[in-house]
């Protein structure tokens, strides 16, 4: 309840704000909030996400577009009347249709009834892995997972299709937006190496633990924004080259459709991890591993070159 | 062949990541042919299969629905999915010359990829059995389309474009929010397993809260009258290319998107008897008829006022599914391939006048009968369509709407209808009597024809619409079937 009644308040607060900068600000404490609430849920796999993407990087992106934009909103030129009535009518229909709708957490629930079951008690059998919502996520309902990576690679097209990534004075080495900062340059460089550790633990521990590739590829791209912001654009493009990025995309990509593939032409259906094995769990386990390979390869490599894109224009004048 | 259920997706949706690996733009394009035209070969192999031997299952990952995710054609999903694969193996042979000129040569290879995934998605949209899924397809396409349309020359497509993408995540907003009431009340994603499960749920405030917001949400993507607002700038500023196959395909998915959850998983007699979706649908369907035909007459841009056209056109459709009875709903479902069919044709033949003209407003249309003697008759017989003129293929979906409400003695309706055609007949006229009657503006240069690679597929189409105008056995024949399936002898 009290993290409840604070998402209403951040939410309030960041509507009358004009001042954008503060905004993000306010975006990034509520997700964290959320985050907090998903925690308190028991959905830890929500949670992580909310907080890598919502937490973190969103607000990097959004930031680096208002550094284009400017930091003030303007004045709507319309009235809020309008989009008040829609938002209210909204609204009271979510009340209205949650009044009578299960409890959450109630075992009687149709949602604990139907499909979930198999998933609890199948779900390490068939998939061999502990960590159900991973099983879900990567084989039972593999395919959506294959449509949200290729939501994600839409994004990064639609960027690059928009803006393309440039180069300028600001993107040469040694030039950083943010000036000569010691302290921040020892701090970034002690955390750098734990984040990128960390996201590969969250890549290839997906299946036992929280995370997998999604998050991991958030958490692996952060590392290198972090590192571009403190130690210049330039030299993060000379270790990883925007040219590259686009590729990579499109690799991660394939490289889940082509276990998809690989499946089909071995005579099952499309996305059927058993084929990559004699042992079907052997083979559900490979499969879950290379696609998730192949989630945060995409992940990575469109998040950060939707910063480059960002990040490498030069300001509006 | 099963395998040929999940081809007819993946294959343009992986070729979109080819695409953008390629990074040329002559080999792209290629690409992109091959991929539409297989996904069409696919298409008809899969309809004639579904129609003769019923619908055709495939569970993704081999974990059988309602556990895992399956791919489910019938008739409907097969015809539409026909109707989408059609059009964009069409559009892809027009797209070469038409994408060199309107695009950046740097970004071609993109954009294609971008309409690719549009492609992808809205097939994808046609043949899955999931709710969720179908869902994720809607996101896919509607990201993509948005990218494809700010490529515009123009300044204002990338305005048109945030219009669109506002408009548009509002209506995917509501419908994953109606797809999750759902599956609150049924514990399952699958189709078919949700039409089986929802009429004993069915009487409770999550359940008519779920449909709502679905219904909202499909209304928003469908630009069902007054939600259309973000249609006529997006199409108007799109990319030739993009224009056609949007305005041939997407409204038409989401049509097909209406019919799949609110004939087939509500079921007729909750969505049109319990909850008073008909009149509704009957009275905006009416609205979105007059104000768009209206809007049209005034329009001086071309593609603005068939984008206003659009809004009319999917009014009919709306109106025959609110009319709730076989043949209503036989009309809806014919007009969302005869639509195609001269949409297709006319933003096609505009894309191939601006290709040699520049833009297309009424003005620099003067005199077009003489400089582009071809692409003008394309036009003029997609606009004769347009109004419904027989022999055209618009005249029998118009026929069948008329049958469908003098059934039910809604004469006002009937007289209505036919009141939209002749609003329909200004507007082509204006466009008739500009190419035909007036001159050529004095500094107009001497153009050539648009190349073939244009002409053949917007011939293609304005022969299909008058194909379909005359033999109306497959096209009536596979739409009243549907109607049937859905709605039920009774009606």
């Amino acid at each position: 309840m009290v993290l409840l009644a604070f998402l209403v308040l951040i939410a309030l607060a960041a509507i009358r704000m004009r001042d954008l900068f503060i905004v993000v600000m306010l975006f990034s404490v509520y997700s964290l909030m959320t985050a907090a609430l998903f925690m308190d849920l028991d959905a830890v796999d929500v949670a992580f996400t909310e907080a890598a993407v919502g937490a973190g990087v969103t607000g990097v992106l959004m930031l680096s577009t208002l550094r284009l934009t400017g930091r003030w909103e303007r004045r709507p030129s319309h009235g809020p009347l309008l989009p008040l009535i829609v938002v209210g009518i909204t609204g009271a229909a979510l009340i209205y249709g949650t009044l009578d709708a299960p409890l959450l957490g109630d075992p009687a629930a149709p949602v604990q009834q139907h499909v979930a079951p198999r998933y609890i008690e199948q779900g390490p059998v068939e998939v061999g892995m502990p960590n159900m919502v991973t099983a879900v996520l990567a084989s039972y309902r593999g395919f959506d997972t294959f449509g949200e990576t290729f939501v994600i690679f839409t994004a990064g097209i639609a960027v690059l299709l928009l803006l393309g990534i440039q180069e300028g004075p600001e993107t040469r080495p040694g030039r950083t937006a943010i000036g000569d900062q010691l302290v921040l340059r020892v701090v970034v460089k002690m955390v750098i190496p734990l984040i990128l550790l960390y996201a590969l633990y969250v890549q290839f521990h997906g299946d036992f633990g929280a995370g997998g590739g999604f998050q991991a590829g958030v958490i692996l791209a952060t590392a290198f924004v972090l590192y571009d912001l403190v130690f210049g654009e330039g030299d993060a493009r000379l270790v990883v080259p925007p040219s590259w990025l686009h590729r990579l995309g499109a690799l991660g990509v394939l490289l889940y459709g082509a276990v998809g593939l690989y499946a089909l032409f071995a005579g099952k259906p499309f996305l059927d991890y058993s084929a990559l094995a004699h042992d079907p769990v052997h083979g559900q386990h490979l499969g879950v591993l290379l696609v998730e390979l192949g989630v945060g390869i995409t992940v990575f490599s469109i998040v950060l070159a939707i910063f480059y894109a960002l990040s490498g224009r030069r300001k509006a004048s | 062949m099963d395998h040929l259920a999940v081809l007819v997706v993946i294959v343009p949706l992986m070729s979109a990541p080819v695409c953008v690996l390629l990074d040329r733009s002559r080999p792209a394009w290629l690409t992109s042919l091959v991929a539409a035209w297989f996904s069409f070969g696919a298409a008809v192999m899969l309809l004639l299969r579904v129609s003769a031997e019923g619908p055709l299952r495939y569970s993704l990952g081999g974990w059988e629905a309602p556990w895992g995710i399956e791919f489910r054609i019938d008739v409907l999903g097969g015809y539409v999915l026909l109707i989408v694969t059609a059009v964009a193996a069409l559009v892809m042979v027009f797209a070469r010359h038409s994408v060199e000129q309107e695009i950046p040569h740097d970004r071609i290879a993109r954009f294609y990829a971008a309409l690719l995934l549009v492609f992808a998605g809205l097939a994808g949209i046609t043949v899955t059995g999931d709710a969720f899924n179908l869902f994720v397809f809607l996101e896919i396409s509607s990201l993509a389309s948005y990218a494809a349309i700010s490529m515009g020359r123009d300044r204002r497509a990338l305005s048109a474009s945030f219009q669109y993408l506002v408009m548009g995540t509002i209506g995917a907003t509501f419908i994953l929010i109606g797809i999750g009431m759902l599956y609150m009340m049924t514990g399952t994603l699958n189709m078919i397993d949700l039409a089986a499960r929802l009429p004993e749920v069915s009487d409770s405030r999550t359940v008519r809260a779920g449909f709502a917001f679905l219904t909202v949400g499909i209304g928003l993507k469908l630009a069902l009258f007054p939600l259309h607002l973000w249609l006529p700038n997006a199409y108007a500023y799109a990319p030739s290319t993009v224009t056609a196959f949007l305005a041939a395909t997407a409204t038409k998915v989401a049509v097909y998107a209406l019919l799949r959850f609110v004939l087939e998983i509500f079921g007729v007699e909750f969505s049109l008897h319990a909850m008073p979706l008909d009149r509704i649908l009957v009275f905006l369907g009416l609205l979105g008829i007059l104000s768009g035909s209206l809007v049209a007459v005034f329009q001086r841009d071309l593609k603005r006022m068939l984008a206003y056209s659009s809004v009319a056109q999917i009014g009919y459709m709306v109106l025959g599914i609110g009319l709730a009875s076989v043949t209503g709903v036989t009309a809806a479902i014919l007009h969302v391939f005869n639509h195609a069919l001269m949409k297709g044709a006319l933003f096609l033949a505009l894309g191939a006048v601006a290709y040699r003209v520049g833009a297309v407003t009424l003005r620099e249309f003067a005199g077009m009968g003489q400089r582009l003697p071809w692409t003008t008759a394309a036009i003029v017989l997609g606009g004769l369509s347009l109004i419904g003129v027989p022999p055209t293929a618009g005249f029998v979906s118009k026929w069948y709407l008329v049958l469908g409400t003098l059934e039910q003695g809604l004469w006002l309706v009937a007289m209505l209808v036919l009141f939209g055609s002749l609003l329909a007949l200004i507007y082509v006229w204006k466009l008739v009597e500009a190419a035909y009657f007036k001159p050529p503006p004095a500094n107009a240069a001497a153009v050539a024809e648009a190349p073939l690679s244009m002409l053949v597929p917007v011939w293609t189409l304005v022969a299909a619409n008058i194909y379909f105008g005359l033999y109306t056995d497959v096209s009536v024949g596979l739409a009243s079937r549907v109607a049937h399936d859905l709605v039920g002898g009774g009606g």
